[in-house]
């Protein structure tokens, strides 16, 4: 991007003060600014007392550094718990999603069988689905198979997506035929060619994949709000939020839990924002 | 007629399957098979049972109690009686008047649409402004949009907690406004305009990000030659903005838009952590509606009935998406 911008002629059409440049910066730190405002004041509160919290003036930098609280919060709740249910679910679904939706793409994009186009459209139908709009037959269904308050059925729930299967089938679609063509020639089997051609050409295909689901598992609230009731079994947002609902005053502990739950997903956003944003700019604009 | 009758056999040979290919359908299938299965069980039955269900009335308990009731829970969502009534009374602006006001899914109906006609507009705007700053700052670039895109992968909880404390009465947001002279003495979620605009300012910060990204993709692909053209014909850089960037992004806007609109028509976890519908029934929005028929008052029918209602808008929103890309396209 920086390229890009460098040989952007009008850039270098004259030559004078960069005022203009300033103000870019100006604005560009302002937004900035106002995009991490609720970070900053979360870590603030997270590290005053209760009452310190909403004191009138508002200091953006604790008087005292209440380390304390992030001690706390261990045992108000088990937050350990719910690390440990979350990071179970997040990467079972994510480890089944990339298999399942890489395997079905492949057929979807590189196998000529009957009843393909009728069974891609009913993915593509139900992309156009709202979740909300059959969630209650789902959770009727689930409750009946005996899933209701266990892991799996956020799991099963999260993992076989249509979204999944087409970002993949996208992907493979750019993929030449040829390539197919003269490893079948030379006698490789199609499973063979899923695995040795197909996956290490889809590489970012795949890291998109994987970080679209981890993230979206990771955070989604609805699903095991709706499914998960035992205390055990609470993943890391409904934890969250039941901790708030019983210490709707406890301020304080409850940014300190807030900054705990961000912590993950910002170490995998920090690794992988490059692929996450390139993923996001080119499926995006795909539909 | 004819020809259609001369093409059927050669269809009809198209679908003989020879022993070859009959052991390519069985590759293809096994292909398929793990994740469609999945896939039918949890996600294709569920959508044929939701329209199903709309038109029953079931409590709970045995499945065997459930009953067809025909279009009664839409009669009764839409109040078709009430509603009906005060039209013959107070003409039809009356009764839809009486709909938008007093009926839950009328109410539903009416933030809903509120909310996305302003979310919509904001939340383009303010990516589209990200992005051309963005998209000239050499500096930093990479980290200003990561700074920028974080909102969108930090969770809902998290985040709408740390708002509403923010614009709790005492909060750091009322203090600032309070500094400029304005003196809004009350928590903005338990206030029943400001509650509204709580939720829009959430999510315009979210999606901002967002679609910054994907305009920046976008805007990497005008080409060159039509801000050279325009430079020689004298615009100026508002009159580039204009005539060249605008309408260069015009396939991405009408993509965004609908992304956005269809992710407003969906919102939940911002209202359900922030107001939860509150203060009465100010931000009551339609998937709010749908969790508190069914998994509040247990009423499996009327909240079918509703989710078909959010399912046909969708579906329109869709449709329209797909008719104006082709037109796009061609462009």
């Amino acid at each position: 991007m920086s390229q890009a911008a460098a040989n952007n002629p009008m850039n270098e059409s004259h030559f004078r003060l960069p005022i203009g440049k300033i103000l870019l910066y100006i604005v560009l730190i302002a937004l900035s600014a106002f995009t991490l405002i609720p970070f900053v004041w979360m870590i603030s509160a997270s590290l005053k007392l209760d009452r310190e919290v909403f004191a009138f003036p508002m200091k953006w930098i604790p008087e005292t550094f209440h380390w304390e609280n992030y001690t706390l919060i261990w045992s108000k709740v088990p937050m350990l718990t719910y690390f440990k249910n979350t990071a179970i679910i997040a990467i079972c679904v994510t480890f089944i999603q990339t298999l399942t939706s890489s395997f079905a793409a492949y057929a979807f994009a590189k196998l000529n069988f009957r009843g393909r186009n009728v069974l891609f459209l009913c993915y593509i139908g139900t992309i156009a689905v709202p979740w909300q709009a059959y969630m209650l037959p789902q959770f009727i269904l689930m409750r009946s198979m005996g899933l209701y308050d266990r892991l799996l059925a956020i799991m099963v729930l999260q993992a076989f997506s249509a979204f999944g299967v087409f970002l993949m089938r996208q992907f493979y679609q750019n993929i030449p035929n040829e390539l197919c063509e003269a490893a079948r020639i030379d006698g490789l089997s199609e499973y063979g060619i899923w695995l040795r051609i197909m996956l290490p050409l889809s590489t970012a295909a795949i890291a998109t994949l994987v970080i679209f689901t981890f993230v979206g598992t990771w955070n989604d609230y609805m699903g095991p709000m709706i499914y998960l009731t035992r205390e055990e079994n609470k993943t890391i947002q409904v934890g969250l939020r039941r901790f708030i609902q019983e210490n709707s005053s406890d301020y304080h502990l409850i940014m300190a839990a807030s900054v705990v739950s961000l912590v993950p997903v910002s170490i995998v956003f920090l690794a992988l924002q490059r692929y996450f944003i390139e993923g996001i700019a080119t499926s995006g604009l795909k539909g | 007629m004819s020809q259609q009758a001369a093409r059927a056999p050669q269809a009809r040979k198209k679908y003989k399957m020879g022993k070859l290919e009959r052991k390519n359908t069985l590759i293809a299938y096994s292909f398929l098979a793990p994740n469609f299965i999945g896939f039918a069980v949890f996600t294709l039955i569920p959508v044929v049972l939701s329209v199903i269900m709309s038109f029953t009335e079931w409590k709970g308990g045995a499945l065997s109690s459930m009953q067809w009731v025909g279009g009664d829970n839409y009669a009764s969502i839409f109040n078709t009686a009430k509603v009906g009534a005060k039209m013959a009374e107070l003409g039809f602006f009356g009764g839809l008047d009486y709909f938008f006001t007093k009926v839950d899914l009328g109410i539903a109906l009416k933030n809903t649409v509120f909310f996305t006609i302003v979310t919509v507009p904001l939340s383009l705007i303010c990516a589209i402004a990200l992005a051309l700053v963005l998209n000239k700052a050499v500096k930093g670039a990479v980290a200003f949009r990561a700074i920028l895109f974080f909102p969108y992968v930090a969770s809902m909880v998290a985040i709408c907690v740390c708002w509403n404390f923010m614009l709790m009465k005492n909060g750091p947001v009322n203090q600032i406004l309070m500094s400029i002279g304005i003196n809004f003495n009350k928590s903005w979620t338990a206030d029943s305009t400001m509650a509204m605009w709580a939720i829009v300012l959430v999510s315009v910060w979210r999606n901002m990000g967002y679609y910054m990204v994907i305009y920046l993709a976008a805007l990497q692909g005008v080409p060159r030659e039509l801000y050279e053209a325009a430079t020689v014909d004298g615009a100026n850089k508002w009159q580039q903005f204009w005539s060249v960037t605008l309408p260069q992004l015009r396939p991405t806007t009408f993509f965004a838009s609908i992304m956005l609109i269809i992710g407003c028509f969906k919102i939940y976890d911002t209202v359900a952590i922030m107001t939860n519908g509150g203060p009465g029934r100010a931000t009551k929005m339609l998937v709010i509606y749908i969790y508190q028929e069914a998994f509040t008052n247990f009423r499996y029918g009327i909240a079918s009935a509703i989710s078909m209602v959010l399912l046909v808008i969708v579906l329109l929103v869709t449709i329209i998406q797909f008719s104006m890309e082709s037109k796009y396209s061609n462009n």
